[in-house]
């Protein structure tokens, strides 16, 4: 069976390894629209931070022997706690200023970071194996399904849903959400909201981190991973409106799968694709597909 | 008032004279070196810092061994892979500093931009990095020589070795600019000739993290064969998911452009019976493995072709300058393409006059890690691929230097 010219079974295929790289997607712009949505801050280290969560994972492996499970979650706490300090000593003074200048701070510590992994490690980067209990694939009839990528989906979307409901359900997103709105209000009830802040920008990295650990087997670890990937992942957030929660997951696995059919349509514009929708967006819905205008 | 004219035309005329004279030798008793290369993107492993180590050597081993009456200096830029930059530095290097050679050069777009300017400067560009072949063809000029390999050289190896044992089917992966296309066109020619066929081809945009759509595409071509027509990372990554969605080892790979240093970052596990063509493998022979330990010691790192010929080139041009007691471009051009190159780089090494330097290439297998002995035991060179026949020949060249 054919549709438009193309084997219905390539197509499948393609929208398969779409939801994959979605997923991806999806985990990174919600870190990044979770800073934004508290913290009031575009954080472009949010790639290197991503690329220091694959790193942390690979030192992990072979200089300290920690496993790919444990890496999990030990990169993360890693890099977050890094992030901590990055807000403790530096993003804290910008919060009454521009947007602009938490950008440039963030943007120039991703140089720095990139720099510093590419001083130690070239910039061929390192190979982190597939963990064993995830090798091999299953035949779906239409495509060859690595067992990896199955649980990357899998991985990403329930982390995905889980920091959704912490955020949108429980109380602790409540005050969250409340800290953001009137600090003055919430902190006159007794709730430390700069520990708030702080814990909140410390779990957006540590998100990208995870991202991290997750791609570490697919792509080669390298120091320039996440700035090839930072700035689609941009353009996602603007698409689903910045700081929504849930916009961004749904828009981060839409434009994967967006992305998975220019690929089998017109390979040569898939890199692309999700900047004209971009642009289609702005002009249409200036706040983003799920953004309150 | 007359004699204070005349005294100053006297002046002017000994002077003059005296640059005249000056010129003919070497100015400012100094050779001045530039090393141009990518110190910090894709590149930056195969050339980089390695390529800059490489020149020191040469520069050290020149004075060593010629005892020179001038003095030999080194400067060295990243270009950053943008050809504004590359030419921006070039300029500056040859107008305001005294550079007589800009030098490596990886990333075409960087060399065609240099060697126009080294071409409205007079000063000599040696390629050791880049790949396209118009570089002696359609671009070439009587200053430039490109040294080390170019995607020729490699479709010529790669593809026709691949072709000739069975792989007579191919599907290309390429990288959607100048150089990729190149590959691809020259490869494709290549599989055509050695009576394989093209099923198809997927450009890819340049650079991509993730290839899962091309492969699979690749796989449903059915071609026994998948050509990356790319480079570095792009290939890196290619290869490591080729892996994962199970299409290595029913299809094989054949990476057309692969640096040992892709091979090491990989490992290999993930390259294990791939082809590649080389100009320069480290454990080919005592002379190779002599200089390569001494460059070992200094970077931690195997050097790559390109830095192995980066050193070849520029003692190369060294001992040009010596033997002709001159620094100007078109009398040291003259003596490097009449002296031949015989050294641990270049075997059966000579330039011809479109500027191509032809030796003999390697057509490399890499090693499973059952056949891997020691560190950096990667290759097992199955054929050398001698001088005359890994080039392209000079009749098919559409340079204009060339007469027929």
């Amino acid at each position: 069976m054919e549709i438009f010219g193309v084997p219905s079974a390539l197509l499948g295929s393609q929208l398969l390894v779409g939801l994959i790289n979605g997923s991806f997607y999806a985990i990174l712009s919600l870190g990044l629209a979770i800073i934004f949505g508290l913290l009031n801050i575009i954080n472009f280290t949010h790639g290197a931070q991503y690329m220091m969560g694959a790193f942390v994972a690979w030192i992990a492996l072979n200089k300290l022997g920690i496993n790919y499970w444990v890496a999990l979650l030990f990169a993360p706490i890693v890099v977050g706690a890094l992030g901590v300090l990055i807000e403790r000593t530096m993003l804290r003074k910008l919060y009454k200023l521009d947007h602009l200048y938490g950008l440039l701070l963030t943007f120039g510590l991703a140089l720095i970071f990139e720099g510093i992994f590419r001083d130690q490690y070239g910039i061929s980067g390192q190979s982190y194996p597939v963990p064993e209990l995830l090798q091999g694939g299953v035949n779906l009839g239409f495509m060859f399904l690595p067992i990896y990528r199955g649980w990357v989906v899998v991985a990403a979307l329930t982390v995905c849903f889980a920091t959704w409901f912490i955020i949108e359900k429980t109380k602790l997103g409540a005050y969250l959400r409340a800290g953001t709105e009137n600090p003055q209000m919430v902190q006159a009830l007794g709730i430390n909201v700069p520990l708030l802040i702080t814990f909140t920008y410390g779990f957006g990295v540590a998100l990208a981190a995870f991202a991290g650990v997750l791609a570490a087997p697919i792509y080669q670890v390298s120091p320039l991973m996440g700035s090839n990937l930072i700035i689609v992942v941009f353009a996602v957030v603007v698409i689903g409106g910045m700081g929504s929660i849930m916009g961004s997951i749904i828009t981060g696995l839409g434009l994967g799968l967006v992305e998975g059919l220019t690929r089998v349509f017109y390979p040569e514009a898939s890199a692309v694709v999700v900047f004209v929708i971009m642009v289609i967006v702005l002009l249409v819905r200036p706040a983003g597909l799920f953004g309150k205008a | 008032m007359q004699t204070k004219k005349l005294t100053t035309l006297a002046c002017a005329a000994a002077f003059a004279m005296l640059s005249g004279a000056a010129s003919a030798q070497i100015s400012g008793d100094t050779v001045k070196v530039g090393v141009l290369t990518d110190m910090s993107g894709t590149y930056s492993d195969l050339a980089g810092a390695g390529a800059v180590l490489a020149t020191q050597m040469a520069i050290e081993d020149f004075i060593a061994e010629a005892k020179p009456a001038f003095k030999v200096e080194m400067v060295s830029a990243d270009h950053q892979n943008k050809a504004d930059i590359a030419s921006n530095k070039a300029r500056e290097w040859f107008e305001r500093e005294g550079v007589d050679t800009a030098t490596e050069l990886v990333t075409t777009s960087t060399a065609l931009a240099v060697m126009k300017v080294a071409k409205e400067m007079n000063r000599v560009a040696l390629m050791s990095g880049p790949a396209s072949t118009p570089i002696t063809n359609e671009q070439c000029n009587d200053v430039t020589v490109h040294y080390t390999y170019d995607t020729y050289a490699l479709a010529n190896g790669t593809a026709k070795a691949v072709t000739q044992q069975g792989g007579d089917t191919w599907f290309f992966l390429t990288a959607d600019y100048a150089f990729g296309q190149s590959l691809e066109r020259d490869s494709s020619a290549v599989v055509t000739a050695n009576g394989g066929k093209v099923l198809g081809s997927v450009r890819h945009p340049f650079p991509a993290s993730d290839f899962s759509s091309f492969l699979l595409q690749a796989q449903a071509s059915g071609a026994k064969i998948i050509g990356l027509a790319n480079a570095g990372a792009d290939t890196t990554n290619a290869i490591k998911q080729a892996a994962e969605f199970g299409i290595t080892p029913k299809q094989a790979l054949a990476g057309l452009l692969m640096f040992i240093s892709d091979v090491h970052s990989l490992g290999l596990q993930a390259t294990q019976g791939m082809y590649l063509t080389t100009g320069f493998y480290w454990d080919l022979d005592d002379e190779t493995r002599a200089w390569s330990k001494r460059f070992f010691d200094k970077h931690k790192r195997m050097p790559t072709m390109v830095q192995a010929g980066q050193y070849s080139s520029v003692l190369h041009y060294l001992r040009a300058v010596q033997a002709t007691g001159t620094d100007e471009a078109g009398k040291v051009m003259a003596q490097m393409k009449a002296t031949p190159i015989k050294d641990f780089f270049g075997k059966n090494g000579r330039i011809r006059e479109d500027g191509r330097m032809v030796h003999d290439m390697y057509l490399a297998q890499v090693k499973t890690p059952a056949e891997s002995k020691y560190p950096w035991d990667y290759y097992d060179i199955r054929q050398t691929i001698p001088a005359e026949e890994a080039f392209q020949p000079l009749a098919q060249s559409k340079c204009p230097l060339v007469k027929k």
